[in-house]
């Protein structure tokens, strides 16, 4: 009996944390229906009546573009982010990983510095040469630098899974007669589809998520992305505009959700033996 | 374990006998595979680093030629310049008190969650949740309004019978607010401490048990010891981590600083420097000090580590 006394304490004990953890998020989510003027002065979650003209208001969006544009970015650059970040990332992987070239623990070792260096070292000079190449404005500052695997904590991932897969493996494949190339693409790349899944979701999402690089990228509103046209309401953020203000975060939201969802046991694994952080 | 601790060293190259060795020997196809991060590491790393440094000690406004000004850029900031003298203060303050204060909550959490009992995964996943929301601007606005004058938590405390300012419009409240946010994101530490405390060994607190060590004892003498190269890990990481924040500040602070430059965080200070003032060079200076000071705090860690951080196999 007491032992069940502790169980049912400890689930409660979770269920309490897991209330204030998640507050914030049910907020938002019942905060998107609420009638304008109950958003801020109504302590109850639930709304006294249901109300979705904010959904309808934001939809159409600020200084006359549609938010639907700015998901339609969004879903762009971190679409073609996840593409670039894999490809790239996975190819030098495979070179530290698994093959033997000259300066190879040197050049590792700079990779690894670069997971500690403060992003803002390089910003000034890399705007200064997408400035120059007339690139400002548009989504190739953003797409490059994944294209050449800068993000070094994918590169460091991959690596380390790569590690984990028996060398006999590749052995048996240059035995067979397969080159570099067809080990690499029939041999080790298809191992490491959980290294190769994780980076993914992780870069939609951190994608998804950035504001900075974003915002000082781009500058046409057509250009937008979800977190800058958010910021277009709070810019002009009169009590009325909450509603749409609100509804539009909410729909923001919904993507990370849906992959939070998805992919839960994944993610959270991922971050456990890679140190990756959210 | 290993996984956890800081990134492996690169594994010394052992000598190969003749046709045997464990990796291919490959070069021109080696940097084949590794010409994409090549090239950026040449022209988006490097490259920019060393214009940057030679940026930090010129004037340069992106449409002239940079003007040599020596040190002039750093001795305006430490000596000229209250407003970035505030927001080293503000970022040390965020540092100090919400790096703590995560990884003590992230490593309770652990603890709770470190069971055998049935749902552990279920908490786990709900705790992390906020982790991947939290560097958005949507949570921010979400903070905002949260801590605003009649917001939802001044109705709360209101209830308990406390008078509450206005907490993001109230220059003593506002950094708190950026702080709780930070701490609200504590699922990425505590699902690496769970990793961790996985790892120590059940026998060690049995053993203890029957000799008469209570909880807290075992928590200070096995826990704590066996725990220290994660806790270690989570400090580095969400110190860096720590230093580099901006959104929330930039939200929550109204794009401004906040109240009396109360939210006026470094990167944020850099920016408005960089790319509204567009004094490219003093903040490239700006950026060459977050640098050394994270490149510090790392050592710093990294040396006292010898003191505190306990490895099993190095007893």
């Amino acid at each position: 009996m007491p032992r069940t006394a502790r169980s049912i304490g400890w689930h409660v004990l979770c269920l309490c944390g897991m209330a204030v953890v998640l507050y914030p998020v049910a907020w938002l989510a019942f905060a998107s229906v609420k009638p304008p003027d109950e958003i801020l002065s109504r302590l109850a979650l639930l709304p006294s009546r249901f109300v979705f003209d904010g959904y309808s208001k934001g939809w159409e969006g600020a200084a006359g573009v549609g938010f639907g544009r700015f998901f339609l970015n969004s879903f762009l650059v971190a679409g073609l982010s996840v593409v670039a970040n894999v490809v790239s990332c996975s190819l030098a992987a495979y070179a530290f990983a698994r093959l033997r070239f000259r300066f190879r623990g040197a050049l590792f070792a700079f990779m690894i510095t670069t997971l500690m260096l403060p992003y803002h070292v390089t910003l000034i000079p890399q705007y200064v040469i997408f400035q120059q190449a007339g690139l400002v404005n548009t989504f190739v500052p953003l797409i490059l630098p994944k294209l050449l695997a800068t993000e070094a904590f994918f590169v460091f991932l991959i690596v380390q899974f790569m590690r984990g897969i028996p060398r006999e493996l590749d052995e048996a494949a240059t035995i067979d007669g397969c080159s570099v190339y067809r080990t690499f693409w029939h041999v080790v790349l298809p191992l490491s589809k959980p290294a190769l899944v994780t980076t993914s979701i992780f870069t939609f999402i951190w994608t998804w998520n950035d504001f900075f690089t974003q915002m000082v990228y781009l500058n046409d509103t057509e250009k937008f992305t979800v977190p800058l046209g958010l910021r277009l309401f709070v810019d002009t953020s009169s009590q009325s505009d909450f509603g749409a203000m609100f509804a539009m975060s909410a729909l923001a939201l919904v993507p990370i959700v849906l992959f939070f969802l998805a992919f839960q046991r994944l993610l959270v694994e991922g971050v456990s033996t890679s140190g990756l952080k959210g | 374990m290993t996984t956890l601790r800081t990134p492996a060293p690169p594994r010394p190259v052992q000598p190969r006998a003749p046709g045997r060795g464990y990796r291919r020997k490959s070069q021109p196809e080696a940097f084949a595979f590794l010409t994409p991060w090549l090239l950026g590491a040449v022209a988006l790393t490097v490259g920019p680093m060393v214009v940057s440094l030679y940026l930090s000690f010129t004037d340069y406004d992106l449409f002239t030629t940079p003007h040599w000004v020596g040190f002039g850029n750093f001795t305006h900031m430490f000596t000229d310049d209250d407003r970035y003298l505030r927001s080293v203060e503000v970022t040390l303050i965020y540092v100090l008190v919400s790096v703590p204060v995560k990884l003590a909550v992230s490593l309770g959490v652990a603890l709770l969650l470190n069971t055998r009992r049935g749902g552990g995964g279920f908490y786990r996943a709900a705790f992390y949740a906020p982790s991947l929301l939290g560097a958005s601007v949507a949570a921010a606005l979400v903070w905002r309004a949260l801590f605003t004058g009649g917001g939802p938590v001044n109705e709360v405390l209101a209830g308990f019978g406390w008078r509450t300012p206005s907490w993001v419009d109230d220059p003593n409240f506002s950094l708190a607010t950026i702080v709780l946010l930070g701490v609200w994101q504590f699922g990425a530490p505590m699902v690496i401490f769970l990793a961790g405390l996985k790892q120590v060994p059940a026998e060690l607190h049995e053993a203890a048990a029957i000799d008469g060590a209570g909880a807290l004892r075992r928590f200070r003498h096995i826990t704590l010891p066996m725990l220290s190269p994660v806790i270690f890990f989570n400090l580095v990481m969400e110190a860096i981590h720590a230093f580099q924040a901006f959104t929330p500040a930039f939200v929550i602070g109204g794009g401004r600083g906040g109240p009396a430059d109360a939210d006026l965080f470094y990167t944020l200070y850099l920016f408005e420097v960089g790319f509204q003032d567009f004094r490219m060079g003093y903040a490239s200076a700006m950026a060459w000090v977050l640098l050394v000071v994270i490149a510090i705090v790392t050592a710093i860690v990294f040396r006292t580590a010898k003191l505190w951080v306990f490895y099993e196999d190095r007893p």
